[in-house]
C-alpha cells in the first residue's frame, strides 16, 4: 500500500469561507477516490498529522448511475466513484462543484435541477381518471435516441463545465435540452411538445447556450448534448416562426364555456 | 432584458452576426480586393460605393444599425459567460473563448476604424482614395492594428458562421459540424492571406 496526497477545498458550511487541507492517504491497489474518502472518514488526520474534521461529500450507488459523488476532480468535473486512482496525476485535487449552492466540503445541493427538470414538464402524462389504454408503439430507431438520453443521471458535469451557467444567467444547461427531446420524442409525452419547446424558447432557455461544447465532453454518460441542443435550436425556431405567423389557436377555455 | 423578448434578442444577435454585417465586410473586402488591380481600379472601386444615392440610408440602415447592436448586445453576452478554458481545454472550448476574445478586439478596432475613416470625414470632408488610405497604413502602427484587428475580424465571422448554423439549428449531426468547421478554417486562411497580402501592399505603395 503506497500513500497519495489528496488536496481538497472545504468549507465548513454554505456561509463560511473555503480553505485546502491536504491529506495522505494510503491506497489500496483499484481504489476510487470514494475509498480515499471513506480512508479520511475513518482516521480524519491531515497531512501535518493534526486531527481534523472529516470530509463531507455526497455518494449513493458507486457505480456511476446516480450521479450524487459529482465533484471536481484535478480540474474536471466527474463522478468520485468512477474515478480510479492509479489513472489520476497525483497529487489528487478535489473540489466541489462550484456551480450549486454549497452544503459543506465536497456536498452541494442540485435541487436547482430538480426545479429546471418541472419548467419543461420532464414527464409523460399518463395519469387519468379512467383507463387509458395500452401506450403507443415507438419505432426502434426512436428507443435507441431516447435510451441514450434516459441515462442522464442530472450529475451536473454538464453545467458544471458549461461557460454560460454561473450566476450572472439563469440558463437551464444542457440536461434540460436532452430532456426536452427525450419527453417530446415519446408519442404520449409529445403532448406537451410545444410546452416543453416554449419553457426552453423562455428565461434560462437555449439561447443561453454559447456552443462550447464542453457538455458532451465531460458527460459520464456520453450523450450526444451538441446534437441535442442543434436540434431543438430548429424546433424552437420553426415554433417560433409557426406561432407568430399562425397566431395563437382560439379555444373557448373554461371561463367561457356555456353553463 | 424583458424575459419575453431573451429568445429573440439572442436570436437576433445571431442572425445580424451575418445578415447584414458578415455579408457586409465580405461586400467590403471585395471591394478592397481591387488594390490587387492598381490604385486606379481601387479608387472606383470605392467611388462606387460612395456614388450610390442609397449610401447614406445603406451605411444607417444595413450596417449601422446591426453592427451597433451586434457589437452591444455582443459585449453583454460576453460579459454573462464564466470562461473556463484552462480546466477544460479542448479545441471548440477554445474556440469559445476566442470568439469573445475577437469579439472585443474587433469591437474596438471596428469602431476606431469607422470613427476615423468614416464618421470624421463628415466634419473634415477628407476624401477617401487610394492616396489616403495608402499613406495612412504607411505608418507601421497603424498597419499592424489594422493586421490584428484585421485578422479578429475574420477569424470572429468565420467562426460565428460555424456558430450560426449551429444556433439556428442547420448543421445538427457531429460530422456536419466538423465539416463546417473545416470550410471555415479554409476561409479563415484565404481570407487572412489575402488581406495581409491587400494591407502590405497598401502599406509599401505609399509615395
Amino acid at each position: 500500500m503506497s500513500d497519495v496526497i489528496l488536496k481538497i477545498r472545504r468549507q465548513d458550511g454554505p456561509n463560511s469561507s473555503p480553505y485546502w487541507e491536504e491529506f495522505k492517504v494510503p491506497v489500496a491497489p483499484k481504489a476510487n477516490v470514494i475509498s480515499l474518502l471513506l480512508e479520511i472518514q475513518r482516521s480524519p488526520v491531515n497531512a501535518q498529522g493534526k486531527p481534523t474534521t472529516p470530509v463531507i461529500w455526497d455518494c449513493n450507488c458507486l457505480e456511476e448511475v446516480c450521479g450524487a459523488c459529482s465533484m471536481v476532480i484535478n480540474g474536471v468535473a466527474r463522478q468520485a466513484c468512477a474515478a480510479m486512482v492509479d489513472s489520476l496525476s497525483k497529487p489528487i485535487v478535489l473540489q466541489p462543484l462550484s456551480k450549486f449552492p454549497l452544503v459543506r466540503d465536497l456536498m452541494v445541493d442540485r435541487t436547482k435541477m430538480f426545479e429546471n427538470l418541472k419548467k419543461i414538464k420532464a414527464w409523460i402524462p399518463i395519469d387519468g381518471t379512467y383507463y387509458m389504454g395500452s401506450g403507443p408503439k415507438v419505432a426502434p430507431g426512436v428507443q435507441d435516441e431516447r435510451y441514450a438520453i434516459s441515462c442522464c443521471m442530472t450529475c451536473g458535469c454538464c453545467m458544471e463545465a458549461c461557460p454560460y451557467v454561473n450566476s450572472k444567467t439563469n440558463y437551464m444547461g444542457p440536461t434540460c435540452m436532452a430532456q426536452v427531446k427525450l419527453f417530446n420524442a415519446h408519442p404520449t409525452g409529445a403532448m406537451y411538445k410545444d410546452e416543453r419547446l416554449d419553457a426552453i424558447a423562455g428565461d434560462g432557455g437555449i439561447v443561453d447556450c454559447g456552443n462550447a461544447q464542453n457538455c458532451e465532453r465531460v458527460c459520464p454518460k456520453e450523450i450526444p448534448l451538441v446534437s441535442i441542443i442543434a436540434e431543438l435550436n430548429r424546433e424552437t425556431a420553426f415554433r417560433g416562426f409557426n406561432r407568430w405567423l399562425k397566431g395563437k389557436p382560439k379555444s373557448p377555455g373554461y371561463e367561457s364555456a356555456p353553463g | 432584458m424583458s424575459q419575453k423578448y431573451h429568445y429573440l434578442a439572442r436570436r437576433l444577435h445571431s442572425f445580424t452576426g451575418i445578415f447584414p454585417v458578415g455579408i457586409f465586410l465580405c461586400v467590403h473586402l471585395c471591394i478592397n480586393s481591387f488594390i490587387f488591380k492598381g490604385p486606379e481600379a481601387y479608387d472606383w472601386a470605392i467611388g462606387l460605393l460612395n456614388r450610390s444615392p442609397l449610401t447614406p440610408y445603406i451605411e444607417v440602415c444595413l450596417i449601422g444599425i446591426p453592427i451597433l447592436y451586434h457589437a452591444l448586445y455582443g459585449v453583454w453576452v460576453t460579459y454573462i459567460s464564466k470562461t473556463n478554458t484552462l480546466q477544460y481545454k479542448y479545441y471548440r472550448n477554445w474556440m469559445f473563448y476566442l470568439q469573445r476574445f475577437t469579439a472585443i478586439v474587433t469591437f474596438l478596432f471596428v469602431f476606431w476604424h469607422i470613427y476615423v475613416l468614416r464618421i470624421a470625414r463628415i466634419f473634415t470632408g477628407a476624401e477617401m482614395d487610394f492616396a489616403t488610405i495608402a499613406g495612412w497604413l504607411s505608418d507601421p502602427t497603424i498597419y499592424v492594428i489594422y493586421i490584428i484587428g484585421y485578422l479578429a475580424a475574420i477569424f470572429h465571422f468565420c467562426n460565428g458562421i460555424w456558430s450560426f448554423l449551429i444556433s439556428w439549428g442547420i448543421t445538427i449531426g457531429q460530422e456536419a459540424q466538423n465539416f463546417v468547421s473545416c470550410v471555415c478554417a479554409l476561409i479563415f486562411i484565404a481570407m487572412g492571406v489575402a488581406g495581409i497580402a491587400g494591407l502590405t501592399l497598401l502599406s509599401k505603395a505609399a509615395v
